[in-house]
């Protein structure tokens, strides 16, 4: 399946804060974090992490810092910062409140999301 | 294990592969050295897992590249995220490798030195009860002896030149020392102004010889130093423009709490200014090659409206029937005209691909040139014609002679520009011929400081 472009991007912070609210982490960890997460439903081209990171970094949210991995090569490491977590619960109230909107609506029309499922003429 | 199965020669083509990759990344303008090496664990990341899971290692390259994304589409969102880094800073010390940061320092600290060290050469005087406001005539004699041997030093040091580069630079500055001071001039004596401003244009040929190091004699070493000094000459401009706003806001501040600061500037002014000249020079060697050059651009911008003003001169001149009014400044204008064409001509030779063929601007320049030639011509048709009368005063001679020098290079670039039009002469022996022309400005200003007091008597 695949998944909007402008709902992957506007899911990629509240994504990127939660996975490093669970503890520090670097790029290709986080990837295969989300990866995991969706079940391999949400696809990111590897290389647009960073400039996420590097926005969140910017604004406060989270912060680099360079280290050596296991092998012994540079590794960046990102942590939440005070201001991330504050962030993120934010995002997290929003996406709730988003969430439970389309919860309701689902329930009401729930026959053609099930229908959604055979190949129908697409309209999207 | 797959990685021991497929051995070392696989194990090299990988490195190359990524090193490959790497140098791909770098060459974007919106990606850092540092974002390459973040990315780039990211990618050894996705490849050993994909080898771990029994890819080769080219295929594990292969797709973990794939994953990547589109080198454009990460260097737009970099782009995007960093958009500063889309505008080219001049950034003097190189932040990616530690060796040329610690000779960039090194730099810094001998350009400082020297700018001092001007500053320092121009007080020296003052030990030996010379004063800039009552010994005018002195300074005015030695000002650009304060400097372009400070300047000539920094690229001695610079290019590490070797003696039998720098003996000849040396020499020139001697000489200049001697003929600027062993004359006795004669008070308010023409002759002596004329050597204070023809002293400066005759070092800067020995300037030239240490700024193209071995390559003086090489037509490109010359072209260089000829782009050297335009870019100097617009960095000072601006140095000094900030050196204006710095004084003049600083006298009226101190003016605001009733302290008049005016003397201690005036005092330290030229020190200042002198050591403007080194620290330009070093802004431009910095820049080179991060920066586009400044000279061309403006010869593009003003290479039309000089030529449109030019045309519309002589149109109005044959059109009025006026003929042009020989008052003292009359060859000076003409002159400094000659001196503005022959820029716009050298900066736009500079900035030129010598292998383009002709386009609409060369034909431009070719009207400039042409336009000013004519101008220059009634100029001297009108001053020949009565020079007899006027007599041969220093100042005339000097003017006259500069015209000719000046005359000489337009004339024959004229020629070899409708040539280059005409498709009979290749662009490079305009760039030759300009080359070749430098030492001719050299000559006659030494000329004039030489030989000028002692025809004219010290006058």
């Amino acid at each position: 399946m695949d998944i909007n472009k402008d709902l992957v991007a506007a899911s990629a912070t509240p994504l990127v804060l939660a996975i490093l609210a669970e503890g520090d982490s670097y790029g290709y960890a986080i990837l295969k974090r989300v990866s995991e997460l969706s079940g391999g439903e949400l696809q990111w081209t590897d290389g647009m992490l960073y400039p996420v990171l590097h926005r969140l970094e910017r604004q406060g949210h989270i912060k680099g810092k360079w280290g050596t991995s296991e092998t012994g090569r540079k590794r960046k490491y990102y942590h939440v910062t005070a201001r991330g977590q504050t962030q993120l619960t934010e995002h997290r109230e929003q996406w709730q409140a988003v969430d439970a909107t389309l919860r309701n609506i689902w329930l009401a029309v729930s026959l053609p999301a099930r229908l959604a499922l055979w190949p129908l003429p697409s309209h999207a | 294990m797959p990685e021991r199965v497929t051995g070392t020669g696989s194990s090299d083509s990988l490195e190359g592969q990524i090193e490959q990759w790497r140098s791909y990344l770098r060459r974007r303008q919106a990606i850092r050295s540092a974002d390459v090496e973040e990315l780039e664990d990211h990618l050894r990341g996705e490849v050993a897992a994909l080898r771990g899971a029994g890819l080769s290692g080219d295929e594990a390259f292969l797709v973990a590249v794939k994953r990547m994304g589109a080198l454009d589409a990460i260097s737009n969102e970099f782009a995007r995220e960093h958009s500063e880094r889309l505008w080219k800073q001049m950034v003097i010390a190189s932040p990616d490798t530690e060796q040329p940061r610690r000779e960039t320092r090194i730099e810094m600290i001998v350009v400082f030195a020297l700018a001092v060290a001007t500053g320092v050469a121009f007080k020296v005087p003052e030990l030996f009860g010379l004063e800039p406001g009552v010994d005018e005539r002195f300074y005015m004699r030695n000002f650009s002896l304060f400097v372009l041997p400070f300047l000539t030093v920094y690229f001695v040091w610079k290019r590490r030149l070797s003696e039998r580069t720098w003996v000849w630079p040396a020499l020139a500055f001697a000489a200049a020392v001697v003929f600027a001071n062993v004359y006795p001039f004669e008070t308010g004596s023409d002759t002596e102004a004329l050597s204070a401003l023809h002293l400066p244009i005759a070092l800067w040929l020995p300037v030239g010889i240490a700024y193209a190091g071995g390559r003086w004699g090489q037509n490109a070493g010359r072209m260089d130093f000829v782009r050297f000094s335009g870019e100097l000459l617009i960095y000072f401009a601006l140095i000094a423009l900030g050196g204006g706003v710095l004084t003049g806001l600083t006298a009226g501040i101190f003016g605001a709490i009733g302290i008049d600061v005016e003397p201690v500037l005036e005092d330290w002014m030229p020190c200042l200014v002198l050591g403007a000249v080194i620290v330009a020079a070093w802004l431009v060697e910095a820049k080179q090659s991060v920066i586009e050059n400044m000279a061309p651009v403006l010869t593009r911008l003003f290479t039309p409206m000089f030529a449109f003003a030019l045309v519309v001169f002589l149109g109005t001149m044959v059109f009025t029937g006026r003929g042009i009014d020989v008052e003292r400044e009359a060859l000076i204008i003409f002159d400094l005209l000659l001196v503005l064409v022959l820029g716009l001509l050298l900066y736009s030779i500079s900035a030129r691909d010598a292998e383009a063929p002709p386009e609409a601007f060369d034909v431009l320049l070719v009207v400039l040139l042409v336009s000013a030639l004519v101008a220059d011509a009634f100029a001297l048709a009108a001053i020949g014609a009565r020079i007899s009368e006027f007599g041969f005063t220093p100042n005339r001679v000097a003017a006259l002679g500069e015209n000719v020098v000046l005359l000489g290079n337009l004339g024959w670039s004229t020629v070899l520009y409708i040539g280059f039009l005409r498709g009979r002469t290749p662009f490079a022996s305009l760039e030759r011929w300009q080359t070749a022309y430098l030492p001719v400005y050299s000559v006659w200003a030494a000329i004039v400081v030489v030989g000028f007091p002692l025809a004219f008597g010290f006058r």
